[in-house]
């Protein structure tokens, strides 16, 4: 009935917490072996999908499964390992005295020592979590999540905390894991993170998926490319020629966002003798989430 | 698995708890000062009924010590663990929740038995109790035991109040409760109004199961565990009702 293949899977899973729709009959899956990122601003339900996944919460319609079984049966979490946005590690523990706590946990946990390495903690699993540095939390968060030797790791806004050495310290560390032909699913609103990390990218807002594929993809689907140059045309002599989605001016220099590119810019050659071409870039995923948010919230908008 | 999980969580959780200052001395050392001081320096001399002072308070004082490691152990402990997002992380583990439960109900019985152990011995040593190996041995399985219900009253009070309020919390309600139930000082001597209340409190159930097992006249233990009972069973009620209550919570 449920594919025990597939590490983590939402069917239609909504979960309203008073007037507050936080999902709103989303669908997910994680693929064997893939990376998936959850992207959406705060607020986006996010958080709420990854604790329906982990069985903290129960949906109110629809199911959420672990590879095929029901999360909050406790056994059926073990080849799950989870990093949740949280400080609060008991601090009068040592590094050590933690993870060996949790690797009792799953029936076939990883070394201590590989442990330590996997998530960069050698040398500091004598110290207790109270005298460790920011990042070195986050590090020992990580090997908690790492120590059972997971299939699937979960990671909610695993470096939002984090100084950049921090962040490019933990996500070497998660690459290494994926190395490993696991999967991975993680939330950010951090787009970079997303596009360092992730195979595949969900964007999700008010508690849905409003759009989803690879990396690529995405941004291809909210609007392609951004035309950079300089042009004697006003701005609706520039929409006259077609294609244009957008007009920003910084001082001479115009940014056309198009999903034609090509089309556009001969089309501004033959109309505008003066024009130059400076660049035809991809849209930066930035721009790409914030279309795509844009073009839900205006669809919300009564009229 | 659950025997395996349950007896590291319970190495672990001791370890945390013996570490940190802040439980260890109100824990142990209060109990044990008030006990010296009011039992044992105070009035040896004087007899309390059937008994001495000092053989009457160290019943007294050690159910005010066990209640104590009870409800600090895990009031303010899972108030604690709550609050920053501990027990999600726990939650979202493949941990059997009852492992976490059972360590600290376990943890808060070793403190429990060590504030026992010290106030008996203080009070064999310097108040000059004399008992029968056999009072001796249930005054203490009564104490230890005791510390059941107030675990369950923790649980309720750290499902319900806030990580920074717990500490407050737990003494408004540890502190109050001890003095009516005649802990402090006997119950004969109490204003008659306050005396009145006592039998509605679990600490004085577990006050009088003690006193029982060293002095006759207090009681029969029977009802005194049926009042406890009933007090862990309401406080086991109230937690599922916080704990759940959280569910929807996000923290940080």
């Amino acid at each position: 009935m449920h594919d025990t293949t597939i590490p983590a899977r939402l069917s239609g899973v909504s979960k309203t917490y008073g007037a507050i729709t936080a999902l709103d009959g989303i669908d997910l899956l994680v693929p064997p072996g893939e990376t998936l990122a959850l992207l959406g601003p705060n607020g986006a339900g996010k958080t709420t999908a990854i604790r329906s996944l982990l069985g903290i919460i129960t949906p109110d319609t629809g199911t959420a499964r672990l590879f095929g079984r029901d999360p909050r049966v406790p056994r059926n979490r073990a080849r799950a390992g989870a990093m949740l946005q949280t400080s609060g590690v008991p601090a009068t523990l040592t590094v050590a005295e933690h993870l060996r706590l949790f690797a009792t946990y799953y029936p076939h946990p990883l070394p201590l020592a590989e442990t330590l390495a996997a998530a960069g903690l050698n040398g500091l699993e004598k110290r207790k979590f109270g005298d460790l540095s920011g990042g070195q939390r986050q590090r020992v968060a990580f090997a908690l999540a790492i120590c059972g030797d997971p299939d699937l790791l979960i990671l909610d806004e695993p470096t939002s905390a984090l100084d950049v050495e921090a962040r490019l310290a933990l996500w070497s560390h998660i690459r290494a894991f994926v190395a490993r032909g696991r999967s991975v699913l993680l939330t950010t609103h951090d787009l970079a993170e997303a596009e360092a990390l992730a195979d595949r990218i969900s964007v999700v807002l008010g508690g849905r998926v409003v759009a989803e594929g690879s990396t690529a993809e995405i941004k291809l689907r909210a609007g392609g490319s951004i035309v950079r140059c300089t042009s004697g045309l006003d701005d609706d002599r520039l929409r006259g020629t077609g294609g244009v989605d957008a007009i920003e001016r910084a001082g001479s220099t115009i940014r056309l966002s198009t999903r034609v590119p090509n089309e556009l810019v001969r089309a501004l050659f033959v109309a505008d003798p003066t024009f130059t071409l400076i660049e035809v870039a991809q849209t930066p995923l930035e721009d790409a989430f914030l279309a795509l948010t844009r073009t839900r919230s205006s669809e919300e908008i009564p009229a | 698995m659950i025997a395996r999980i349950t007896l590291a969580e319970t190495r672990a959780e001791l370890t945390k708890l013996a570490r940190l200052p802040a439980y260890v001395i109100p824990t142990l050392a209060f109990p044990l000062a008030f006990y010296v001081f009011f039992g044992i320096l105070m009035g040896p001399a004087r007899g309390i009924g059937a008994t001495t002072v000092a053989t009457y308070m160290l019943a007294t004082y050690g159910a005010f010590g066990v209640v104590g490691c009870a409800l600090f152990g895990f009031g303010v402990s899972v108030a604690v663990e709550r609050g920053q997002g501990w027990l999600l992380v726990k939650r979202a583990s493949p941990m059997p929740p009852p492992a976490y439960i059972i360590a600290k109900v376990f943890t808060s019985m070793t403190f429990a038995a060590a504030v026992v152990v010290l106030l008996c011995a203080a009070g064999a040593a310097f108040g000059g109790v004399r008992l029968a190996p056999a009072a001796w041995l249930e005054l203490m399985v009564a104490l230890v035991l005791g510390a059941i219900p107030f675990c369950a009253l923790g649980l309720a009070l750290g499902s319900i109040a806030g990580p920074n309020s717990a500490p407050a919390i737990v003494n408004l309600v540890y502190l109050p409760m001890s003095f009516a139930s005649g802990l402090w000082i006997p119950i004969e001597s109490l204003p008659p109004a306050i005396a009145r209340i006592a039998p509605f409190l679990p600490t004085y159930h577990l006050g009088q199961m003690a006193l029982g097992t060293v002095t006759p006249g207090h009681g029969p233990a029977a009802t005194h565990i049926a009042v406890l009972a009933l007090w862990a069973l309401g406080a086991a009620a109230a937690a599922a009702y916080g704990l759940r209550r959280d569910e929807g919570r996000t923290y940080g």
